[in-house]
């Protein structure tokens, strides 16, 4: 464990990043606007372009007409009749779909032009609520779909009829989850040039992408080419994601095309009405939660219904909200029987997609506020309800009904100290005092599970069995990496981890350093993805917290046969057998005798400067490539379950609110908050995760909501309404604690810890206002809470 | 999010300021805090810009006649710092509540008032104080008084050929007391509410005016001399600011309900600012009050 400083800081903090917008990689790269739609579902009757291809300074328009032309549609994660392109091509289904380019010699006469692109609307009745959208007749976005819901599965794992015709009581409640993005500061930004080549057309495209990867053969796809064909480079430093750069591809996709017609090289920067109205977003979700529960609280089967809103299109990778926390499904609880329906409907809202938690918070704010409202029926205290619940300590590795593993873990004594760091017993007597005095305090739980290192093989997950092709499974949660030694001995990282600001390099040098025994100034981590010369493989890239129980492993991986290497060389200089030797202290030395050493660095300088003599067979090879590939990630069984991530870590949160009874403003007053990711490789930035997360938790519970109109107009289409917690709300009393139960699946036994809070707090948020508003018999079933939605609630109840 | 093409003028004089706004389409730079987001967003295409940065006379603030005077293009953060406001209390208490410093920096005084937000602080001090707009134009120039002033959202009496050379406010008499509150779901953002209050006693005589804004299209100034003295008759002569607040808080409710005329949105339904307005009308009150008597105290002695 250490709290090194990170090594990205300096370049940063001084101006020196190096963003997309910074670069110029392609010499005479033109700029493009994006013709975007005003109108949430429409037929388009045609597309005039004629007016602004003769604009001075434009050197191409593309419509509809050309992408039909030269693309394909997406290839989709399941069969849906839900064509999807990167514009709009017969009707337009969100506000804000592309509808055609413009490249131009900058952006200022690009958007002079593009108001001269002349489209012919037909406004259609838009559908935007998922209520809405399962009814059968609704609007229908996809004329060749027979209904909105383009995806809809059943699943049983246990004996669920039963444990609920036996059941002393059923306890069941819907709830609603909304709509938030991530606003990273950086919007997304390609360059992209194509090119007719001896093989074929080629494409090298610049992008701000941060994976999965398995993006990358989606938009060889669309541009009907070997993958190989498609060269993705993305620049060292990112400004944020959190998951929202993923759906950079489209773009990806479109400005190549844009590049085919301009002849050049085409850059496009997301501004930021762009990236709030049409970029992507978290997807929201209508559920109901049905548990049967004895007269202790104890939960024996779940029955679910989650439907996901995924916007106008099932753009890959959704309808994967619904399937990464499938293994998990059952949360931190001993629950061996679950019954699931996922659907997913689409409306006429801008497309979901990933967004750190990624189906944790949505999954979570049902189970746990259900857990809630089991002990509020029961008469139990909401500490208790989980502790009768909880997975205990000795059954790990416990297999979950739906097909997770969960590695590791100790749940309970987790809890008990964030209960003890929060006061828990002082707080709930401070509450009885409060309620006395007329005043609404609350204090909000939630134990969730934490998963970790995504199983991709979750995506067949959406395709029934009997559709699956055999032997064209999907699994797998590899990582990569390549580590090289130069002849001062100096240790090259290559970092294929496409981070947006997380402290990658910071940690794997950390990580080398310590097991090539080198000091940490010897090792240079690069952060570097280009898809021609970088290791990678689909299930690359930065999402779904992978860097540290993944990536390290590779790192160790390929240290340990450059090690390898390294004796062997010491071997010839130390005259003694390399299994005798060790490396420590920047030297390789002899187990037993430290004496007899020599630097690492003349090690490394015999293998590059005098090869000849290692001894025969011996490959004078400094450069180490390993991908490490965890058996445990298989793709989905026949019988539907999955182990849908590799590692599975804990949070338990506990958040105490007081809500001004004029105002109705929440304040939180505290939050305690235990996490634990296995082993600890960087306490500074593990806590920085911790409070990203919560900052992003805060938004989505209290501020941020990507509204519609029931037109389907956004009504939080700039940050004057769409409300990202600044500093100013974010500084509520936090104590966090940690707790490390090494995950036995990677090699330091660390798992991710980039997205629990974010999971969490939004439903411990909601249980600590519900708790505070039970007096008055108010229920809380969605978020985002605040002084309007409070007086709402408040004045139905009065009123009934 | 490129503004459409507009030309440019610097002029270093109001004279050639004023000839410049007669032109069709020219429109008026001072510290951009609201009109560059606009240009940006193409939601004002202007023909010409008229910077006004360049003109010396307009960057003065200063005090005669019992007033502040407040040029055309002095910031928002100057006058908050600046001794002269310590004279126009309410001006003191409101500044600090407009946006982020970042934005006072840049932000005009006259600027805010001629953009005339309804959610904005400076036009409801100006209706609360009775504020003068000074406006000029090549046909001349002319005073107006804030009560006729505010027209609707984001319009005023204000001719496109006219630019607002200075506001005046009159600096607080004997006896006068200030409140100034809002509401806003984050720190720094337009208020959803907010409530500018003076309340003057001088002996037995008593007055008390309010103006709400985020209520309406513009601010709404009411007299609640009749409601304060009533809850004064109720809670007896010196009452804590809690007892006034809670002697306040049903006439404050009355109150709401007459001013509150905004259809509402998602941060903020009708009736949910009606309860913020009550809220804030009853502590504002009750603060401007308590002000106003150890004001007059200590004039008295």
């Amino acid at each position: 464990m250490t709290g090194l400083a990170r090594v990205e800081d300096a370049a940063l903090l001084t101006g020196q990043g190096r963003f997309l917008d910074d670069l110029d990689p392609l010499p005479g790269t033109l700029v493009a606007a994006v013709v975007r739609s005003p109108h949430a579902h429409a037929r388009i009757r045609s597309v005039d372009l004629d007016r602004a291809r003769s604009h001075p300074g434009v050197a191409a328009v593309i419509g509809p007409d050309e992408v039909l032309a030269t693309l394909k549609p997406f290839p989709l994660s399941v069969k849906a009749a839900t064509p999807y392109y990167p514009t709009a091509t017969d009707k337009t289904r969100f506000v804000g779909e592309p509808v055609a380019v413009v490249v131009a010699s900058d952006r200022y006469v690009a958007e002079d032009a593009a108001e001269l692109v002349d489209v012919d609307y037909e406004p259609l009745p838009a559908v935007v609520r998922t209520d809405r959208a399962l009814q059968d007749d609704a609007p229908l976005l996809h004329d060749q779909a027979e209904s909105n819901v383009a995806t809809d599965r059943t699943f049983t794992f246990g004996a669920v009829d039963e444990a609920f015709a036996s059941a002393a009581h059923v306890v069941s409640r819907s709830y609603s989850f909304p709509r938030y993005s991530s606003t990273p500061m950086e919007c997304y930004a390609v360059v992209a040039e194509w090119r007719d080549g001896v093989d074929g057309p080629e494409v090298t495209a610049h992008a701000n992408f941060h994976g999965p990867f398995s993006m990358a053969p989606v938009v060889a796809g669309a541009l009907g080419l070997p993958t190989s064909s498609l060269r993705l480079i993305v620049p060292a430093d990112i400004g944020g994601s959190f998951g929202i750069k993923s759906a950079v591809y489209p773009y990806i996709a479109l400005m190549a095309l844009a590049s085919k017609h301009a002849g050049r090289p085409v850059r496009w920067t997301e501004d930021r009405l762009e990236h709030l109205v049409a970029s992507s977003s978290g997807s929201d979700r209508l559920m109901t939660f049905e548990a049967a529960v004895d007269d202790d609280g104890v939960v024996s089967a779940l029955r679910v219904d989650l439907v996901d809103n995924v916007g106008a299109y099932l753009r890959p990778p959704e309808p994967s909200t619904l399937y990464r926390c499938f293994g998990n499904i059952t949360g931190a609880y001993r629950i061996d029987a679950v019954a699931i329906r996922a659907r997913a409907v689409v409306t006429n809202k801008s497309p979901t997609g990933l967004n750190r938690g990624f189906g944790g918070q949505q999954l979570y704010f049902g189970l746990e506020r259900l857990m809630d409202d089991i002990a509020t029926s029961r008469g139990i205290d909401p500490a208790d309800v989980r502790r009768r619940n909880m997975v205990t300590s000795d059954a790990f590795p416990y297999a979950t009904p739906s097909g997770g593993i969960y590695d590791s873990g100790d749940y309970h004594r987790a809890l008990e100290l964030a209960l003890d760091n929060a006061g828990y017993e002082q707080l709930r007597k401070e509450q009885r005092i409060s309620r006395d005095n007329g005043e609404w305090m609350g204090i909000g739980l939630a134990t969730i599970v934490d998963p970790s290192a995504t199983n991709i093989g979750y995506v067949g997950l959406a395709t029934p069995v009997q559709d699956r092709t055999a032997r064209r499974g999907k699994s797998g949660s590899t990582e990569h990496v390549r580590v090289s030694v130069d002849p001062q001995g100096i240790v090259s990282v290559l970092l294929g981890s496409v981070p947006q600001g997380q402290g990658h390099a910071t940690v794997a040098r950390d990580v080398v350093a310590r097991h090539l025994g080198l000091p940490v100034e010897q090792v240079r981590p690069r952060v570097e993805m280009d898809t021609a010369t970088t290791p990678w493989t689909i299930s690359s890239g930065s999402y779904s917290s992978r860097f540290a129980p993944l990536l390290t492993s590779a790192l160790l991986e390929a240290c340990d046969r450059l090690a390898d290497t390294i004796k062997v060389a010491a071997s010839v200089l130390l005259q003694v057998e390399p299994a005798a030797l060790e490396l420590a202290d920047g030297m390789v030395r002899v187990s037993d005798d430290h004496e007899r050493a020599v630097a690492f660095r003349h090690a490394a300088g015999l293998v590059h400067w005098d090869p000849g003599s290692l001894p025969d067979g011996c490959s004078a090879r400094l450069y180490e490539e390993a991908a490490f590939s965890p058996p445990q990630s298989k793709a989905a069984s026949l019988t539907d379950q999955i182990n849908s991530s590799l590692c599975y870590g804990f949070v338990a949160d506990v958040v105490v609110v007081r809500i001004d009874k004029q105002t109705l403003q929440v304040r939180i007053e505290s939050v305690s908050s235990v996490h634990d990711a296995g082993t600890i490789l960087n306490e500074t930035l593990l806590e920085g995760q911790v409070h990203g997360a919560m900052v992003q938790a805060l938004g989505g519970a209290m501020f941020e909501e990507m509204s519609y109109s029931d037109s389907g107009q956004p009504t939080a289409g700039t940050f004057m309404d769409y409300l990202c917690p600044t500093a100013a709300e974010a500084c509520f009393p936090l104590t966090s604690a940690h707790q490390e139960t090494p995950s036995p699946l990677t090699r330091l036994g660390a798992k991710g810890c980039g997205e629990g809070s974010s999971m969490s707090l939004p439903v411990a948020i909601a249980n600590a206002v519900a708790d505070a508003l039970a007096p008055e018999g108010v229920q809380i079933t969605s978020l985002p809470l605040h002084g309007n939605v409070l007086h709402q609630l408040l004045n139905a109840t009065n009123g009934d | 999010m490129k503004a459409a093409p507009f030309a440019y003028v610097r002029p270093g004089t109001v004279q050639d300021v004023v000839a410049e706004l007669a032109r069709d389409g020219a429109k008026v730079l001072a510290g951009g805090q609201s009109l560059v987001p606009v240009l940006a967003m193409r939601l004002g295409r202007p023909s010409t810009l008229v910077d006004i940065n360049a003109v010396p006379e307009l960057d003065r603030l200063s005090r005669d006649n019992g007033s502040i005077r407040v040029g055309a293009t002095v910031r928002q953060r100057r006058l908050q710092r600046d001794d002269l406001s310590a004279s126009v209390p309410l001006l003191r208490l409101a500044l600090p509540w407009i946006g982020h410093r970042e934005i006072r920096s840049r932000g005009t005084v006259c600027g805010s008032i001629a953009h005339a937000d309804p959610a904005a602080e400076l036009p409801a001090v100006a209706s609360c104080l009775d504020a003068t707009m000074l406006l000029t134009s090549t046909r001349g120039q002319r005073q107006i008084a804030a009560a006729e002033f505010f027209t609707g959202a984001l319009t005023t009496v204000i001719e496109p050929d006219e630019l607002l050379t200075e506001v005046l406010f009159p600096v607080a008499g004997p006896g006068e007391g200030f409140g100034f509150g809002e509401f806003a779901r984050r720190h720094g953002d337009f208020a959803l509410a907010g409530a500018a209050v003076r309340v003057r006693t001088t002996g037995d005589a008593l007055q008390a005016r309010v103006t709400c804004f985020g209520i309406s299209d513009q601010p709404v100034t009411a007299d609640v001399t009749a409601q304060l003295r009533a809850a004064l008759a109720e809670v007896g002569p010196s009452p804590t600011g809690s007892q006034l607040r809670r002697g306040l808080a049903e006439r404050a409710d009355e109150v709401a309900a007459d001013v509150v005329d905004t259809s509402g949105d998602g941060h903020a339904s009708t009736a949910y600012r009606r309860r913020l307005v009550a809220g804030l009308l009853a502590r504002e009150v009750s603060r401007a009050y308590l002000t106003s008597t150890s004001a007059s105290e200590v004039s008295a002695s």
